[in-house]
């Protein structure tokens, strides 16, 4: 299997991690689902750093990001698919 | 690597039957006053080490119960051979000594008032010479797995943590446990997100409603009673979100990779509580600053700590051995010389979680044997009190 440039945790995540440095807007990236070991190819629209994370479908405001499968808090603008998602669109729903 | 349970390591078998795999004679000081003459003595008595801390003056409560319980618990820590405890005077410095002495290792103390620091300094420092010379020819002895107390804590925590380096620790434990390890976990805070997932995870409902109490407590009391914002200043940390996390759910969801798939927790620990529910898995209350939650490990008489990290935190603790596990190529690239386990092949999908696991194990009983870690060798020693509250 080739290396992956993205890997999400499992098959419901809506966020998954860039894995490589250097990722460029633009990229055909590969990217592999570590639950189940299935992949798909997506094409990601930002210069992404190593460990930020990438929408992998549109989201919109007040949509639920999950990772793990689980809630890891609320999107506050939309990021369209191959977007990057971080502080800037998403928020903690604790505290 | 097939049969955890006939592992071994070499170890140093102390007088309460616990195994230590470090051997050091420590000054202990009871207060911050007491720093100057533990860092003396230890600059005269070469093979020593000075423990000095900020605190130990008018706390009270539970505050003071917990200074207590974390100086003696490190003293009593089987990686210590023999402890000197020095305080101002000497009826605190007294109980911290007979606290420690009923391990049945060396233990004296000495204070200041009517004597002086240099005074105080040349008693201590014969006791000291004593005390290293007898501990320098103490022998290992090979010991099985079950006798190795294994600590975890992650800290500069990133994506790749969750997906490499916790859940290597995690393979560690579900190997392990089964074959009589003690293993501790904590983080009160940083469970935030998780809580659901981390309260199935106790051996028993009335454990679980314990933990969950506990996590509350520190919602409630410590957070929601201290916060002026929404924590996203603090937590998760600059580091974290250099990192890529962003929310304290993403990073909690990671934190719990530690404790993989299979084990449960047999008790919720306060701090720097020795777990008396014998072999297994343990939830400890603490902070998810790496320094006061290590230092409370250790004082609970853990032997060895394993350290995900992701962005390269480099903790070290002075009795304690800190193992390094990253999965992060860019810290392996731009800080190598902190990290004692490279995972990051997980991420390239050339390592697997179980094959990583096996490759920590084997790190892990090195280190017992005596291979100095990244944090030893760089001489990161933190040593760091929990204090509840403000003193009197």
């Amino acid at each position: 299997m080739s290396i992956p440039q993205l890997l999400a945790h499992g098959p419901h995540d809506n966020v998954g991690v860039v894995v490589v440095e250097g990722l460029k807007a633009g990229t055909e990236a590969f990217c592999v689902i570590t639950e189940n070991d299935t992949s798909f190819t997506m094409t990601v629209n930002a210069d992404i750093p190593i460990g930020h994370k990438v929408a992998l479908k549109d989201l919109v405001a007040g949509d639920t990001a999950v990772k793990y499968g689980e809630d890891v808090g609320k999107i506050v603008a939309a990021v369209a698919k191959g977007g990057h998602v971080h502080t800037h669109n998403l928020k903690t729903k604790r505290w | 690597m097939a049969d955890y349970g006939n592992l071994t390591f070499q170890g140093w078998r102390r007088e309460n039957g616990r195994v230590g795999v470090r051997n050091h004679v420590i000054l202990l000081p009871l207060d911050d006053l007491s720093n100057a003459a533990c860092e003396a003595v230890a600059n005269n008595i070469k093979g020593t080490m000075a423990l000095p801390h900020a605190y130990g003056r008018l706390q009270f409560g539970a505050d003071l119960d917990l200074h207590f319980r974390t100086l003696i618990g490190t003293g009593s820590n089987p990686n210590v051979a023999a402890v000197i405890v020095i305080g101002i005077e000497p009826n605190w410095t007294n109980r911290v000594v007979e606290g420690i002495a009923k391990t049945g290792k060396p233990v004296s103390g000495f204070w200041i008032e009517q004597h002086g620091d240099i005074a105080t300094i040349a008693s201590a420092s014969y006791r000291a010479k004593d005390y290293v010379q007898w501990a320098s020819e103490l022998q290992r002895e090979e010991c099985p797995i079950a006798d190795l107390w294994v600590s975890t804590k992650c800290g500069e925590s990133d994506t790749t943590t969750g997906l490499a380096s916790c859940p290597t620790v995690g393979n560690l434990y579900d190997k392990l446990i089964p074959h009589g390890i003690y293993g501790v976990f904590g983080e009160t805070s940083e469970i935030t997100g998780a809580e659901h997932l981390c309260k199935k995870r106790a051996a028993s409902p009335e454990i679980a409603e314990k933990w969950y109490k506990m996590w509350k407590s520190y919602q409630d009391d410590v957070i929601e009673a201290h916060k002026t914002d929404d924590l996203s200043d603090s937590q998760p940390t600059k580091g974290n979100i250099e990192g890529g996390l962003t929310t304290i759910e993403e990073k909690a969801l990671g934190n719990l990779e530690k404790i993989g798939r299979t084990c449960t927790y047999l008790d919720a620990l306060g701090p720097a509580e020795e777990p008396a529910k014998g072999p297994g898995l343990y939830f400890m209350d603490t902070s998810s600053a790496a320094a006061e939650c290590v230092t409370l490990m250790g004082a609970a008489g853990y032997v060895v700590h394993t350290f995900p990290t992701g962005q390269g935190n480099v903790i070290g603790n002075p009795i304690v051995p800190v193992v390094k596990i990253t999965g992060n190529p860019r810290t392996i690239r731009t800080m190598p010389e902190h990290m004692d386990v490279d995972v990051s092949g997980i991420l390239r999908r050339e390592l697997t979680i179980e094959a990583a696991g096996d490759t920590l194990i084997d790190m892990v009983v090195r280190t017992a044997n005596g291979r100095l870690t990244a944090a030893e060798a760089l001489g990161h020693r933190e040593f760091v009190m929990t204090k509840l509250y403000r003193s009197a």
